[in-house]
């Protein structure tokens, strides 16, 4: 059974449409992200859920109740808040203890819980500290802590990465993926960040403009993105632009320009322009001509050296640019290709995607 | 030899001389009347020009002057009740203009300002204008017979609260309030818990502010107060009148030093600012 069901739900602010027509259902347990560049109503659906908007139009069942209405202060759902809204002039353990003081629990059992909740968060030390005299990570978990000591039954977190840096960054993330586990609630985060929502949830749903475009598992909306704005919003595409030609039960046959006729597997239906998609990391590159349907002959224009891998660029001879990711697994990769080679790429029919356009 | 010598930077001009000069010439004019106003007042002579020698037998005569006493007495009550109108009164006015929008806002703003730039003599040919008309009652028990002075009080220094509390709150970030709302507490527990702690500063700031202008208003309280109902200001100009004696400066350092004090208590009860800013 599904903890948060959104139904149908649309957001509109003046002549603005910020969430439109939105169905998405969260499993209790899950870590589930909300993924989309800035301005796509992410954070207004999840401030739906808290409470601080009311949709328009549709409903929003958290644990079977409608709560479309209902205030914030009633939901059975906490927030971990992007600028964290530690209260300044508390001590850690007083803000921890806020949201069970003012529903009426008693002083000692507050405390008690409160002090737990910092044992998790591993913020005991710190307890009679002000907020200015932690730091950003610290206050993160302080905000973490203040939200969880409530037992809710949806955790939801608001950017919460976006103010720390890297190291710390990943530092949260494995922290955060843990606490999931351990305390086993429902999760809900908004992110930008590909990588954070990738590497973290469970599901995903990728939102633009407003709208869910899909909503899936990590993988598959890596390796099956439904529309051509999530293959290029999660990770690198090469998108080639093409015409259906005919289709049969081996896959559906499309004609690109600079590659002729070519069949790729595909489930669904397609017609029309399409756009053949394919992932960097999925191309091989080779000084001599492979055999495969699906090659391309071009020439280097240039090569970002990253360590473990290396992302290189050609301009094929006819034909938009295309991104090649390749593994460095030997010491000597590099010296394997350099910027102006003639050479050859090659993919897989079944590492093609094809795309509407 | 230009080279040699030392560049000034704009930061830098407490170090010359002329500055300096003037900086202490600005201190001087400040205070000197004041702490010689002090000074004279334990001066034995009526005459008051010429120091004469020490003596405290005026601050005697002050303290037995029934009339000057209970101008004092009328004043301290005025500026006690109008202190805690004024601030309550402005501290929701400016709650109301950070928090709601509603038509013709600006304009409200506007008006709800006016009182501090409407010239003070007008305010209070204003005043006695309209309690004269609507016949404000007068020739009542004390206190009741400075109900007209203490609401052309609350008038002229609400706005001024109003302004100090609305500038504090425009630093408030608006997420600690949602966060305490998430949290499960009510409008009224946020209000109580969040809100008033940061709002607090702005509130002892606006509430000194309504003190000392209610205390040392002479023109609107001149034109609002009846013949039995005398405030200090008003009393002194009618001592000074006569003559500038020891008496009025001794009374009149009293009263610096109660504001001084009530000043210095409300600066702690204010503690280090750190009440959540964005």
């Amino acid at each position: 059974m599904s903890i948060i069901s959104i139904r149908n739900v649309t957001k509109k602010f003046g002549g603005i449409t910020a969430v439109d027509n939105a169905n998405i259902d969260i499993a209790a347990n899950e870590f589930f992200a909300v993924l989309g560049p800035s301005g796509c109503g992410k954070t207004t659906l999840l401030r739906m859920l808290a409470g601080f908007e009311t949709p328009t139009a549709g409903e929003i069942l958290i644990d079977g109740v409608d709560v479309s209405a209902m205030a914030p202060n009633k939901r059975p759902v906490n927030m971990v808040f992007q600028s964290y809204a530690v209260f300044p002039h508390m001590t850690v353990l007083a803000n921890v203890g806020y949201g069970l003081k003012v529903t009426g629990v008693p002083a000692a059992e507050t405390r008690r819980r409160a002090e737990e909740v910092l044992e998790l968060v591993q913020l005991a030390h710190l307890g009679e500290r002000k907020p200015d005299q932690l730091s950003g990570g610290q206050r993160q978990r302080v905000a973490l802590a203040r939200a969880l000591v409530k037992r809710p039954k949806v955790l939801l977190l608001d950017e919460p990465m976006s103010a720390l840096d890297a190291k710390l960054r990943e530092q949260m993330q494995l922290e955060l993926t843990r606490l999931q586990e351990e305390i086993g609630i429902t999760f809900v985060i908004v992110t930008h960040d590909q990588d954070e929502a990738l590497s973290m949830a469970d599901r995903i749903a990728v939102m633009q403009a407003g709208r869910v475009e899909q909503t899936a598992t990590p993988e598959l909306l890596y390796e099956s993105p439904n529309s051509r704005f999530v293959a290029d919003f999660i990770g690198k595409v090469n998108l080639l632009d093409g015409q259906v030609t005919g289709a049969s039960d081996h896959g559906v046959t499309v004609e690109v320009a600079h590659l002729g006729k070519v069949t790729v597997p595909h489930a669904g239906r397609a017609h029309g322009q399409v756009s053949l998609a394919v992932r960097p990391e999925k191309i091989r590159m080779t000084a001599s001509r492979p055999e495969s349907s699906l090659i391309v002959q071009g020439r280097i224009v240039d090569w970002a050296y990253y360590g473990d891998t290396s992302h290189i660029r050609v301009q094929p001879d006819n034909g938009p640019l295309m991104s090649v990711t390749v593994q460095n697994e030997t010491r000597s990769t590099v010296e394997n290709g350099d910027v102006g080679d003639q050479v050859w790429l090659s993919w897989r029919e079944e590492d093609t995607l094809v795309l509407d356009r | 030899m230009r080279g040699l010598r030392r560049r000034v930077d704009p930061l830098d001009y407490a170090g010359r001389v002329w500055m300096r000069t003037f900086f202490g010439m600005v201190f001087i004019l400040l205070y000197a009347p004041v702490v010689l106003m002090m000074a004279f007042s334990f001066n034995d002579s009526k005459r008051n020009i010429v120091w004469r020698g020490f003596t405290t037998k005026y601050y005697e005569k002050a303290w037995n002057n029934d009339g000057l006493i209970e101008a004092f007495i009328n004043s301290l009550t005025i500026a006690a009740i109008n202190t805690v109108v004024a601030t309550t009164l402005g501290a929701m006015v400016a709650l109301l203009l950070w928090r709601f929008r509603f038509p013709f806002k600006s304009a409200y703003e506007g008006f709800m300002a006016l009182p501090i730039v409407i010239p003070e003599i007008c305010m209070g040919v204003a005043m006695l204008a309209f309690f004269s008309r609507i016949g404000w009652p007068t020739g009542m028990p004390w206190p009741l017979n400075l109900s007209a002075i203490i609401v052309a009080h609350v008038a002229f220094s609400f706005p001024f609260v109003a302004i100090v509390v609305r500038a504090r709150m425009a630093g408030f970030n608006r997420e600690l309030e949602e966060a305490s709302r998430d949290l499960g507490a009510t409008e009224w527990q946020t209000f109580r818990h969040v809100i008033f702690p940061y709002m607090r500063p702005g509130l002892v700031a606006g509430a000194l502010l309504a003190f000392t202008l209610s205390l040392d208003d002479f023109v609107i309280t001149f034109f609002t107060s009846g013949p039995e109902t005398v405030t200090f200001p008003v009393k002194v100009y009618s001592m000074v009148r006569f003559s500038v004696t020891p008496e009025v400066n001794a009374a009149s350092t009293v009263l610096v030093v109660i504001t001084l004090i009530v000043a210095a208590l409300m600066l702690r009860v204010q503690r280090p600012d750190h009440a959540g800013a964005q």
